[in-house]
């Protein structure tokens, strides 16, 4: 079974809850953790594992054999992406956008192109504790995460409870990383922001026909959670968790320890919380 | 005109309330969210939408299922794993998955694939009281976001250079990924907003280093400084041994939710040393460009 933990706005504190859900479990059950924020990843500062693993992730991109190739246009005329320009001489290919489709090699007369791999990052994978661990890291300066957070869910170990810690945001990479779960953790925060971010969360995995509920974090901020449980309330979305506003909480981050680790009096609410997801039994 | 951009890597360290800061202090500034994904500086600057555009990009497969003979040609095809076979044999097209190649759209014998385009977002121009406000939303589970950045930051520079505004302010996205660099590129100034925590310094770091990629000049404040005295240091260390300076160091100060709980910008809201680092970080910044 997949949990996935996700969140609309950044820095609400997806890790901390996802982290804190796979520590909880691991006593009793085989757990993975997939930490698929991989322009951020951040879950290994708290989960401390031993990597014991390390590949790097290639995306096909095209090269042009010039002496057979005939510059009649057509691979520029099929991509989608516009990462082909046919010149008189020349076939300029800007890899950038380049989304490794195939269509150019494919669809090439002269079968004047072949695909090579171009390196967007690398996954690590090894164990925390009886955890089994891995994340992806996006090469600096590479644009595109999906293909490589695909790669890094090729090592789903579907025998496991797998948590999922997802990017910020509701676009393609959050997809990427939310497609196929059994549930969809939303962890908000009781601001204007964190409320309007939950809106569109919850609208991703509503799409996606994922079923989910809220935790939430910093729950006795500004003017408390009353707003949020509203529209929870309103939209069917059960609020399954809160944790307050605490400083120390803030602090134990801070100083690299895990919620459970700083706190384990936290660990029953986190196996209620699991409980509550519906999935409690193997 | 100069262009500042406000990022992060780690989100949540405070971009949003950074950007709204210096949209009241710049005053004779154009405001843009580029962060289409999930933007919030609307709901600190109140805007008063004034134009609104669809944002088209992108194209999605449909099969036209009449004309689908199943000879499943195109199946093998797709890369993205959009392509499954219905009940009958025939294609079908995970919407979700499909990322507009057109391959099987051009391996189709029998014309039964459709190429639709897509609206996938909209952006507006808006008038705050601080100055114009350039905004978009992205659809749900949409891609592209990188254009639409795109989109959001030409419109802002043209009500800039038409109106004789000073400066272009950007609330960026967090991450490091397509629409970062999208926002990035050619920016003027990138104020990272970082914090004292193992992911604030890690995702720093990693932000900068595409700053440096992109060769823009980029300038650093840690937010919550007093959260762990030990990681500001490392922090400042860090930018010290790269000259980037380390332009403000805000506290830990419960007014900064509450500001944002109440949808003021923080130096409206309050008057305090808090307020006060912002000011000068943001006559730091304009020094630093202007």
């Amino acid at each position: 079974m997949i949990v996935s933990v996700a969140s609309g706005k950044g820095g609400t504190g997806k890790t901390t809850v996802a982290v804190s859900l796979a520590l909880a479990l691991q006593a009793d059950r085989a757990v993975q953790f997939l930490d698929c924020d991989v322009e951020a990843p951040n879950a290994h500062l708290f989960m401390k594992p031993k990597i014991d693993q390390s590949e790097a992730v290639y995306t096909p991109v095209p090269e042009i054999d010039e002496s057979l190739c005939t510059h009649c246009g057509r691979c520029a005329e099929v991509c989608a992406y516009n990462a082909l320009a046919v010149l008189k001489e020349d076939v300029l290919v800007f890899s950038e956008l380049c989304h490794g489709c195939g269509a150019c090699s494919l669809f090439c007369p002269e079968s004047a192109i072949k695909e090579t791999g171009k390196r967007i990052g690398v996954i690590e994978s090894g164990r925390a504790g009886n955890i089994r661990f891995a994340h992806g890291r996006l090469d600096v300066g590479q644009a595109m995460s999906p293909p490589l957070i695909r790669a890094l869910k090729k090592k789903l170990d579907p025998g496991r409870i797998v948590v999922i810690d997802a990017p910020p945001g509701t676009s393609c990479p959050v997809i990427e990383s939310m497609k196929r779960s059994d549930f969809c953790l939303l962890v908000t925060e009781p601001t204007p922001f964190g409320l309007h971010d939950l809106e569109l969360a919850a609208g991703a995995a509503r799409e996606m026909n994922i079923p989910c509920g809220v935790v939430v974090n910093r729950a006795s901020l500004g003017g408390g959670d009353g707003e949020i449980r509203d529209f929870c309330a309103r939209e069917k979305l059960p609020v399954l968790m809160a944790i307050p506003f605490d400083r120390r909480i803030a602090e134990a981050y801070a100083r690299g320890q895990s919620l459970l680790e700083a706190f384990p009096a936290y660990r029953p609410e986190f196996l209620k919380l699991f409980a509550a997801i519906g999935l409690g039994s193997p | 005109m100069k262009q500042i951009v406000v990022i992060s890597g780690k989100g949540g360290t405070g971009k949003t309330v950074m950007s709204a800061c210096f949209a009241v202090l710049a005053r004779n500034a154009v405001l843009a969210d580029v962060d289409v994904d999930a933007s919030n500086l609307h709901l600190l600057l109140h805007p008063e939408i004034r134009e609104r555009h669809v944002f088209k990009s992108g194209r999605k497969a449909r099969i036209e299922s009449a004309r689908c003979t199943a000879c499943g040609l195109c199946l093998p095809l797709c890369r993205f794993g959009a392509l499954s076979k219905d009940a009958a044999g025939k294609a079908a097209v995970e919407p979700l998955s499909c990322e507009g190649c057109g391959v099987c759209f051009h391996v189709c014998l029998e014309g039964a694939v459709a190429m639709d385009p897509q609206v996938s977002g909209e952006w507006f121009v808006s008038a705050t009281k601080y100055g114009p406000l350039v905004h978009a939303r992205l659809g749900i589970a949409e891609e592209n976001s990188g254009k639409l950045v795109t989109e959001v930051r030409k419109k802002a520079r043209e009500i800039a250079e038409a109106e004789g505004r000073d400066v272009v302010i950007m609330d960026g996205s967090p991450g490091i990924g397509c629409p970062v660099i999208a926002s990035l590129t050619g920016t003027d100034l990138a104020l990272v907003v970082t914090e004292p925590t193992p992911s604030g310094l890690h995702d720093m770091e990693r932000i900068i280093e595409l700053a440096q990629h992109f060769k823009i000049r980029t300038a650093c404040c840690i937010n919550k400084f007093d959260l762990d005295p030990g990681y500001t240091e490392r922090i400042e260390r860090w930018c010290d041994e790269r000259s980037i300076s380390v332009v403000g160091k805000i506290a830990f100060d419960p007014a900064v939710p509450e500001s944002v709980v109440r949808r003021i910008p923080f130096v409206e809201y309050v008057s305090n040393s808090s307020s006060d680092v912002i000011r000068t970080m943001w006559a730091s910044l304009w020094a630093l460009v202007r």
